[in-house]
């Protein structure tokens, strides 16, 4: 008989939980494995809220194993390390992100890209190797294997930083593997949220001149006062989307509503590229015309490996870049859900883990 | 009042257009202008038939203004050069392709991009610098400014060379652009037509291993015992699909026909990448996890710029490789549209104009 969330390892913990797919989420008692060689076990002190973990929290991807403790972009502190750990001591501050595991063998593990292996395990909602399902971070702590673990720079403040392990990869990543790193070349960026506003920061900090492509028109004073943006373009004032024909040389598209890509191909530049990183639950409308006659193209991207996620916080810690944030008590968490599913929220909510979980 | 083909310029010329939207071609005579100081004038021996040509004649895209002479994947012999050509002689084998003009000042244009200029001039049914309208191949004289011809090696076939002319440098362009163009690479070649059977010849001229895509069961000995293909995959056979996923860094798609973009995905490897060259008409349906799970591209290539088809043609004359064709004499060619329509063709029709267009 398969054993209870908290009686299948040995070590207490305790979290929130959405246990249907109303995804309300309550206190639940659980437990994590014992720390083994490998391992680090971390007290998490904050911990973002992402648009994926309403998404799981309510099984709108059809694959939800109830209970499921979201949280994919935590930080926190060391308490414990296994023997064979060389890179974390005990006290230091570490983050964990969207993945915990992967198979370590095959062609993506050995080149450092652990999110395109076909065998990741999510950091919830998985199955770890020991046939047990992976819990995240909104609970207290975790035991995470060193290889899935961050080191977070000291200057990088822990609640700003904590979004950037999951929002802030996820930009990044599209923004090196697909050039987008050249000072004085145009980035557009479609979506003022999560992601969108990381985007932004990193864009400016490489140098990039930096449009923001949105459907709102009140988000343009932030863009650009706020943000830093050089110009906002709303998509449905024809004029202005037709005097920015022609004019960037890539779209970072955050959009994960169904939305047509017609009008942002045009705004490409011959050879530009269209990088989708928001995850529409139908297939978008794609016209061939635009990408033969401009030789463009529209590519992918999911977040990325360890060691570009690395890279990537110290990126942040070294231009200054961290999430804008509304720091949330873990009771609100069911009306910051509310809230984020109207994207009311500029831009990530923070559960602070740490002075508001309690038994 | 403006004047008539025949009276605009001052050297007599000869073709076939259509003159309405049934896209019939018929004899028709019509006027080349004078070689100026920068043209070229040769003498036309040959012309392949490509599906554009098809479309155009029959006002498929909305865009054609009758009488039309199409044709542009021409080769021929140097008759006359003007004073300031550099680059040629009389006598050189050359050849023409998709364009005759361009601004020559844009950022594309100094790029050696010109098929990507906002003022390219294409070879037939476009406004020229003069403002007459461009008459393409299907013809027996033709004057460019020496800018857009490319010279033919001597040991390249006119008649199997013509081909390389657009449907060469369509798939020759996009395997260099997106870097698929590595010896041990893997592509996939969706369609084989008049551009598929090109894009085999030249991957495995690259050194790459190539697996045909196709609907047709009965194109598979075709594909592998002639053109050399190392694999052939039916894309409604579902098992033979599914075993071939993730196997491949890229795919050239060539068909022009609405289609399923999902299992093609699904056949390329991390970071691989789908490139169009074939131009549905509507869109098509792009799933979008796929492409973000597996970091995949879908991107589009249109023919390829001056300096890229010389090389290309280089490349082709150095590898041995030119097209499969069927020769026929230029009255043939309403039978040959009617053909092609139904892709009965291995794999380019080619009109021998230099022994079969007499003028009326």
């Amino acid at each position: 008989m398969a054993k209870s969330p908290d009686q299948e390892h040995p070590c207490k913990a305790f979290g929130w939980a959405a246990r249907d797919k109303s995804g309300l989420l309550s206190p639940l008692c659980f437990s994590r494995r014992e720390n083994g060689d490998e391992d680090v076990t971390i007290k998490i002190l904050f911990c973002g809220v992402c648009h994926s973990d309403l998404h799981v929290a309510k099984n709108e991807w059809g694959f939800t194993n109830y209970p499921v403790v979201p949280g994919h972009e935590m930080v926190g502190t060391v308490m414990k390390v296994g023997s064979d750990v060389k890179k974390f001591k005990v006290g230091e501050r570490v983050g964990v992100g969207v993945i915990v595991g992967s198979c370590k063998k095959c062609e993506s593990c050995q080149q450092d890209l652990e999110n395109y292996c076909p065998q990741t395990i999510f950091t919830y909602n998985s199955h770890y190797t020991d046939g047990t399902k992976t819990y995240g971070g909104y609970s207290d702590m975790i035991v995470v294997d060193e290889r899935y673990v961050l080191r977070f720079p000291d200057n990088l403040p822990l609640e700003g930083g904590a979004p950037l392990l999951c929002a802030g990869i996820t930009v990044y990543s599209p923004m090196k593997y697909y050039g987008m790193t050249e000072p004085g070349k145009h980035l557009g960026v479609a979506g003022l949220g999560g992601l969108g506003h990381v985007a932004v920061k990193m864009g400016k900090a490489f140098g990039l001149k930096v449009t923001v492509i949105s459907s709102s028109p009140k988000k343009e004073t932030e863009a650009i006062e706020r943000l830093g943006a050089d110009s906002f373009l709303v998509t449905s004032d024809p004029a202005k989307m037709k005097a920015a024909l022609g004019t960037m040389d890539y779209i970072i598209d955050t959009v994960s509503a169904v939305h047509p890509l017609l009008p942002l191909l045009s705004l490409l530049k011959l050879n530009g590229k269209l990088v989708t990183v928001g995850l529409p639950d139908k297939p978008l409308e794609l016209p061939i015309f635009p990408l033969v006659l401009g030789r463009k193209l529209v590519g992918g991207s999911d977040i990325g490996g360890m060691k570009e996620t690395q890279e990537m916080l110290d990126f942040c810690a070294k231009h200054g870049i961290a999430a804008d944030v509304e720091v949330i008590q873990m009771d609100y968490i069911n009306t910051a859900m509310e809230r984020l599913a109207k994207s009311d929220v500029r831009y990530r909510f923070v559960i602070d883990v740490a002075s508001s979980l309690s038994q | 009042m403006a004047m008539s083909s025949e009276n605009e310029h001052p050297v007599k010329a000869f073709g076939w257009a259509a003159r309405d939207s049934s896209g019939h071609l018929s004899p028709f005579k019509f006027s080349r202008r004078a070689t100026q100081e920068k043209d070229v004038t040769f003498k036309v021996l040959y012309c392949g038939i490509c599906h554009s040509d098809l479309h155009n004649v029959k006002n498929k895209w909305g865009i054609t203004s009758y009488p039309v002479i199409p044709g542009h994947e021409i080769v021929g012999v140097v008759t006359e050069v003007g004073t300031k050509v550099t680059k040629f002689k009389v006598g050189d084998k050359v050849g023409i392709g998709c364009m005759v003009g361009s601004c020559r000042s844009c950022a594309n244009c100094k790029d050696n991009l010109e098929n990507y200029c906002p003022k390219m001039i294409l070879s037939y049914g476009t406004k020229y610098y003069d403002g007459t309208i461009t008459h393409g191949g299907y013809s027996d004289i033709m004057v460019s400014d020496e800018h857009f011809v490319i010279k033919i090696p001597d040991n390249l076939p006119l008649d199997g060379g013509a081909p390389l002319l657009c449907a060469g440098i369509t798939v020759y362009s996009p395997l260099k652009y997106y870097g698929l163009d590595k010896v041990g690479m893997h592509l996939g070649v969706v369609g084989l037509g008049g551009l598929g059977h090109m894009a085999v010849k030249f991957a495995k001229a690259m050194g790459l291993k190539v697996t045909v895509i196709s609907t047709s069961p009965n194109k598979k000995e075709e594909a592998m015992d002639h053109l050399g293909a190392d694999g052939f995959l039916v894309s409604r056979n579902i098992e033979e699909m599914q075993s071939a996923m993730d196997t491949m860094d890229g795919i050239i798609d060539t068909v022009s026909a609405v289609h399923a973009l999902l299992p093609l995905i699904g056949l390329l490897k991390t970071n691989g990448k789908l490139v169009m060259v074939g131009a549905p008409d509507k869109p098509l349906e792009l799933p979008v996890l796929p492409l973000l799970l597996g970091r995949k591209i879908v991107g589009g290539s249109g023919i390829g710029g001056i300096k890229e088809t010389q090389e290309m043609i280089d490349f082709a004359a150095k590898h041995n490789i030119v097209a499969d064709i069927e020769v026929i004499p230029m009255d043939y060619v309403n039978t040959a549209m009617e053909r092609l329509l139904k892709a009965d063709v291995k794999y380019r029709f080619v009109i021998d104009i230099a022994n079969s267009l007499k003028p009326i």
